[in-house]
């Protein structure tokens, strides 16, 4: 512990601290804006800079160690006026189009812009323009709101390790863009949207579908049916001031249907149907000694990594569809013929934490007959949107039940949002179905929590079954060596692209404080607990579908509404 | 692809990635894409970080030379002495920007900070020679020496082929 003095405050700090973090444990604040919270500092915006008694310039407090009798001064005029000049020099060099931002009320720049009360335009002079870029699926790039700070560039190449986007050209023309500036959809993007959780401005969002979702609850033909993903009713709840982690469920399902929706179902139902398929895939690989280790395949953003980088491994990977395009193939054919609707009629819209889900859904794997499983995704901002456009007071809306039959579920289904979730629920009926007994713990904490990697060894029926869960995609790539090696010792993997799973996805709310994703999490795990049935295959629904529709899991049926295959991507990428 | 050049260096060390960079230019002339994606590879870099530093550095191009290229001091001596008119004439003259080069690949237009030649400001240096004390009106006469060898080159070609 070291002595040092903040703004006349007396601070004990810890060696190694940054003066940005002693000042935060008194309670001051220093504003930042390219700082990263466990990165290595970058130091590059220079928002935060403060006083230190003795040195000549001003110094990042987000880059500085604190020294033993270290005098600072956080909010000197010298430091105001600095920090007033760098916000009003952004914002000449920025689109003056605030009231007609997607980020309105929720941007870094505004916050600044008003923390430092800039109250007239000083500097005028030319400002940057580039084209928007809106050639992929689900991630629209415009680069004239870009105020460089990097966050997107370091979320993308440090944490997840794709490196899509990076710093091009310099001075006045650098420019946060892709290769050869040519456009997400033919970089390495795997749109997983950890960009657009970290960008301050509006320089990164999603492709909404916000207009085909309004003009089909317009259309009288259409029968719209809406399904929401295990992940969003423990997130949403932070756009309305709600406490940390609260389940909103019921809410969101009697908002969802004053938008207008004809049937609200729940994603956890074909979360169900997810494990009875996989777990039946897994149990036929390990007991015929097909291709192992398999890879889970609800996770759309893991799927386009590997056909982008590693398509000779596709083989791993889980034939199954995801869960929400289940949920679809089940709407227009099984639900479909059971009332009576022409499929060609239904349009069903998914709410999704995720911005790769809407890359997924045009897919045309995940069509039949050139109908789309699924014809329209919304992550939980665009939802919020509606709700606000809609007149839907979100607060004040009494909770109201699934519909069904596709809105039963059971708890296995409800932690599908987390890292490690998917693994959970799997083995639960994976360990019933072989030994036709359940598991004694229905709990398996060992893949739980925030690590990367989290491995753990099971006995199933005298076979040893080691299972890994890939929380990350950034974390995949010793995985992959290792298979390719043929040195795997892994029967089963789990991969999530965002890090703490679909529950901190590129669609949830923005926000710079990775604590709420924790809440969230335990939101999950706390609805899982609190169910009667855990498990899977104890999904009543699912069962009855299976008996009046499908037949076997994995049967002929089951394969052509629930499977799917995938496409060497890597050759799209280069034009082959 | 000339995976010789990459093979001069350890792979997947990305110390090396400007030495590399140089090392294609060199025997390219410019950095064309499928080398770039080439040494992403051979490094383990992503496509991004390879291009962006690229783009950083002045010394390197995206994209080839034209035959001729002619670079406008725009440093402080040849400035006072009207050098920005030179560029604008050159611009008109050539019908590009700075920095682009001609349809035809015949003329590619480059700024430089200083040539060293102040005594002679303004000056303009084509390929190995120098223009000193240039006028805007001289442009034309000094191209069209660049465009006669050129349709005298490729006169000659066709009759030594035919």
């Amino acid at each position: 512990m070291i002595e040092m003095v903040i703004n006349n405050i007396k601070v004990k700090a810890e060696e190694g601290m940054t003066i940005l973090d002693a000042a935060k444990s008194v309670g001051i604040h220093i504003p930042t804006l390219c700082h990263m919270k466990d990165l290595f500092p970058t130091g590059a915006c220079r928002i935060c800079v403060v006083e230190v008694d003795g040195m000549r310039g001003l110094t990042p407090a987000c880059a500085y160690p604190v020294l033993a009798g270290m005098n600072v001064e956080t909010n000197s005029q010298r430091v105001r006026i600095a920090r007033k000049t760098i916000v009003e020099l952004l914002i000449e060099n920025h689109p003056q189009d605030c009231l007609v931002c997607v980020r309105n009320k929720n941007c870094e720049l505004q916050d600044l812009s008003e923390r430092y009360n800039i109250r007239e335009h000083r500097y005028v002079g030319e400002s940057k323009d580039h084209a928007i870029d809106i050639s992929s699926a689900s991630v629209e790039r415009d680069p004239a709101k870009c105020i460089l700070c990097g966050r997107c560039v370091r979320a993308c190449g440090d944490i997840q390790k794709i490196g899509a986007i990076d710093f091009t050209n310099r001075g006045f023309k650098s420019n946060v863009t892709t290769p050869f500036n040519k456009g997400l959809n033919i970089s390495d993007c795997i749109l997983c949207g950890q960009c657009i959780l970290v960008c301050p401005t509006a320089a990164l969002r999603e492709k909404s579908h916000a207009k085909e979702v309004m003009s089909a609850l317009r259309d009288k033909k259409k029968y719209v049916i809406v399904q929401i993903a295990p992940a969003v009713r423990a997130s949403i709840g932070e756009e309305y001031n709600l406490p940390l982690g609260t389940n909103a469920t019921g809410q969101l399902v009697t908002g969802l249907r004053r938008l207008g929706f004809k049937k609200v179902f729940d994603t956890n139902f074909a979360a169900d149907l997810t494990i009875i398929e996989e777990a039946t895939e897994l149990i036929n690989r390990v007991s015929n000694n097909l291709i192992l280790p398999m890879f889970t395949s609800c996770c759309p953003g893991w799927v386009k990594y590997i056909e982008q980088n590693k398509p000779n491994l596709l083989g791993h990977v889980s034939s199954c569809k995801s869960p929400h395009e289940m949920e679809g193939a089940i709407l227009k054919s099984y639900y479909a013929k059971k009332m009576g609707i022409d499929p060609n009629n239904i349009f069903v819209v998914s709410i999704m934490p995720c911005t790769v889900k809407k890359f997924e859904s045009s897919r045309p794997e995940l069509s039949s007959d050139y109908l789309p499983d699924v014809d329209a995704v919304l992550t939980t901002r665009e939802l919020v949107r509606l709700f606000k456009m809609f007149g839907i007071d979100f607060n004040d809306l009494p909770e109201s039940e699934f519909d069904n039959p596709l809105g039963e579920s059971t708890g296995a289904a409800a932690i599908f949002g987390t890292s490690g979730g998917v693994m959970e629920a799997a083995l639960r009926t994976a360990y019933f179905k072989i030994s036709g007994r359940e598991f004694d713990n229905v709990e398996f904490q060992e893949v739980r929590g925030m690590e990367g990697i989290k491995s753990y060894l099971i006995p199933l029926n005298g076979i040893n079954v080691n299972v890994a869960v890939v929380n990350g995609i950034g974390n995949i790539k010793p995985i992959l060596d290792e298979i390719e090696n043929g040195k795997s010792k892994y029967h089963f993997i789990e991969v999530m692209a965002c890090p703490g799973g679909c529950i901190n996805g590129g669609g949830q709310p923005i926000h710079q404080q990775p604590e709420k994703i924790k809440k969230r999490v335990q939101s999950l795990y706390e609805i899982d607990s609190k169910m009667k049935k855990r498990h899977s295959h104890e999904n009543e629904s699912v069962n009855k579908l299976y008996k009046e529709f499908l037949g076997e899991p994995n049967g002929h049926i089951a394969h052509k509404i629930l499977h799917t295959t995938y496409v060497d991507r890597k050759k799209i990428l280069l034009g082959k | 692809m000339k995976y010789t050049i990459l093979e001069n260096y350890p792979s997947k060390e990305r110390s090396n990635l400007i030495a590399l960079l140089q090392d294609v230019q060199e025997v390219y002339g410019y950095l064309p894409e499928e080398q770039l994606r080439a040494i992403s590879d051979y490094l383990c870099l992503p496509l991004s970080t390879v291009y962006g530093v690229a783009t950083f550095y002045n010394q390197f191009r995206l994209k080839p030379f034209g035959k001729n290229v002619i670079r406008v001091c725009r440093g402080t001596a040849c400035h006072v002495k009207n050098s920005g008119n030179i560029l604008t004439a050159l611009e008109i003259e050539l019908g590009i920007k700075t920095g682009q080069t001609t349809r035809d690949k015949l003329f590619t237009l480059e700024t430089v900070a200083c040539i060293g030649a102040c005594s002679i400001a303004p000056v303009i240096n084509i390929n190995e020679e120098y223009y000193g004390r240039i006028t805007a009106k001289e442009i034309p006469k000094i191209l069209s020496k660049f465009k006669k060898v050129e349709a005298l080159k490729s006169k000659l070609e066709q009759t030594v082929s035919s």
